[in-house]
């Protein structure tokens, strides 16, 4: 049969593609590639499905062994690729022999990869999507080794040749567009004024839920009390009682009880707050 | 009713009660049903709120949401669901004793109160109910428990719920049901989706 197996899982594997949005209202995140463009790219390098699914990995690559022939490419954080010892091509559609080990190695920037083969990985979906949720622990388990990943047929569009792939921007600073939240009258007018002058810096405990910030000035509440359970967005800002931001990423909760300040719109920024890691200089900067 | 921007695609409807969110949830369920909203890809009820997700142009949409009528939830709107139970909860002597009660008789008040699924969350089909007179709201545990079985009923607050898997949790547990909370395969995949009507019934009797 033709698939994948897992040799080395990396730090934290998971199999996602656009998620499953509309399933809120029953406690279900959205979930899928953090990594938008990225994980978009890897897929259509193969002439796969827009949401077919793919491996993200984090910071440290991941080793498959092809069972089959198989074309993947990697995209996302750039790292060296390498196919049965040998220097492979990062950004482009690669073939793998039957037998042959693919090595995604650890990421020289950024911190998430995506791993694509060409037919999709062939894993059963979970209300239509076959995403790994950390946080609610639906879809397929993190990868360990041993799995193996099934494949999917390979669909009629060939695999493409790469003209020229982003790269993640430069990691020294994550500048955060922010469009007014619900609850920014939570917040002192002072504080919020300061917000935009204010640099925080990812904080390592940062994950596929939110990313969170530390060393910035907090902000401060202009009023007390609990805010009633509300829904949440992707890229809603979250202020915890410490003041310091959560950006919430594609697990995120479907409701939270604390204040939103502002929305990160999907795209680009979230792309990039996806790649940025720990200690990366955090800006706020408003929306147009 | 205040109507909220959230980013540049969600709105947030704020209203000043549960029974309130009730009825506007029900009330955009039918204009979204009418094609009336234009496209929304989520539509989340809360405790105080609804959250219009994936809309275009929120603050236009928001203008004229503001301008509705709302009408109240008739008591008997939204399928009704029985759903067996056992009071053998650890909490159970605990909440019998903030109720004034015997243990015997929770049942009882547990029983005579149709419950209505508000939202869900938490975890993937957790509905928050509501419907326990404000005598009977217990507070939460002081110390919230490392793992609560599937399938617990438990009190906190002015909420209702049963665990649909093994998770943490703070609320006091009062019994225990065989019922499936949450099933993927199954259609609609939560038993207790926003909007439905709960009873519970004692088991074996």
């Amino acid at each position: 049969m033709t698939g994948l197996l897992v040799v080395r899982p990396g730090a934290l594997t998971t199999v996602q593609d656009r998620g499953r949005p509309g399933f809120a209202h029953l406690g279900v995140p959205r979930s899928g590639a953090l990594d938008t463009a990225a994980y978009a790219l890897a897929n259509r390098l193969l002439g796969n499905a827009p949401d077919a699914a793919a491996l993200e990995t984090t910071l440290d690559g991941v080793t498959l062994r092809a069972l089959a022939p198989v074309t993947v490419a990697v995209t996302g954080a750039p790292c060296a690729v390498r196919v049965a010892g040998r220097p492979a091509a990062w950004g482009a559609a690669v073939r793998l022999p039957a037998g042959a080990e693919l090595e995604v190695g650890r990421a020289e920037s950024g911190l998430r990869g995506y791993v694509a083969v060409r037919g999709g990985l062939d894993v059963p979906p979970v209300l239509g999507s076959r995403s790994t949720d950390l946080l609610s622990g639906l879809g397929p388990p993190v990868l360990s080794a041993g799995t193996l990943l099934p494949v999917g047929p390979p669909g009629p569009d060939p695999a493409l040749a790469a003209d020229g792939c982003p790269l993640p921007g430069p990691p020294s600073e994550l500048l955060l567009p922010l469009r007014p939240g619900p609850r920014a009258d939570w917040f002192t007018e002072a504080s919020l004024a300061g917000l935009w002058r204010s640099v925080f810096r990812v904080s390592p405990m940062s994950n596929r839920i939110g990313l969170r910030t530390e060393a910035g000035t907090p902000l401060v509440r202009a009023r007390e009390g609990e805010l009633p359970s509300e829904g949440m967005v992707l890229g809603a800002v979250q202020v915890p009682p410490d003041g310091l931001p959560v950006v919430f990423l594609a697990d995120h909760p479907v409701t939270g009880g604390y204040p939103v300040v502002g929305v990160i719109p999907p795209g680009r920024a979230l792309d990039a707050a996806a790649q940025a890691r720990p200690g990366v200089a955090v800006r706020f900067v408003a929306a147009r | 009713m205040r109507t909220l921007v959230a980013g540049g695609q969600a709105l947030l409807i704020e209203v000043g009660s549960a029974a309130e969110v009730a009825a506007l949830h029900a009330e955009l369920l039918r204009r979204r049903d009418a094609g009336e909203l234009g496209p929304v890809r989520d539509l989340v009820p809360a405790a105080r709120t609804v959250l219009l997700d994936g809309v275009r142009d929120p603050a236009g949409l928001g203008a004229r949401i503001a301008r509705w009528e709302v009408p109240p939830l008739a008591p008997s709107q939204g399928p009704l669901i029985t759903v067996p139970v056992r009071y053998d909860g650890p909490d159970l002597a605990e909440v019998a004793g903030l109720w004034g009660v015997a243990p015997e008789a929770v049942a009882g008040i547990v029983g005579d109160t149709e419950f209505r699924v508000a939202f869900c969350g938490f975890a993937p089909g957790f509905g928050y109910l509501t419907g326990l007179p404000e005598r009977f709201h217990p507070p939460r545990r002081a110390t919230p428990r490392t793992a609560v079985p599937a399938g617990s009923l438990a009190l906190a607050g002015e909420y209702a719920g049963v665990y649909p898997r093994s998770s943490p949790g703070g609320w006091q547990l009062i019994g225990s049901t065989d019922a499936v909370l949450w099933d993927p395969d199954r259609d609609p995949a939560a038993l207790f989706a926003p909007g439905v009507r709960v009873r519970f019934t004692e088991a074996g009797r």
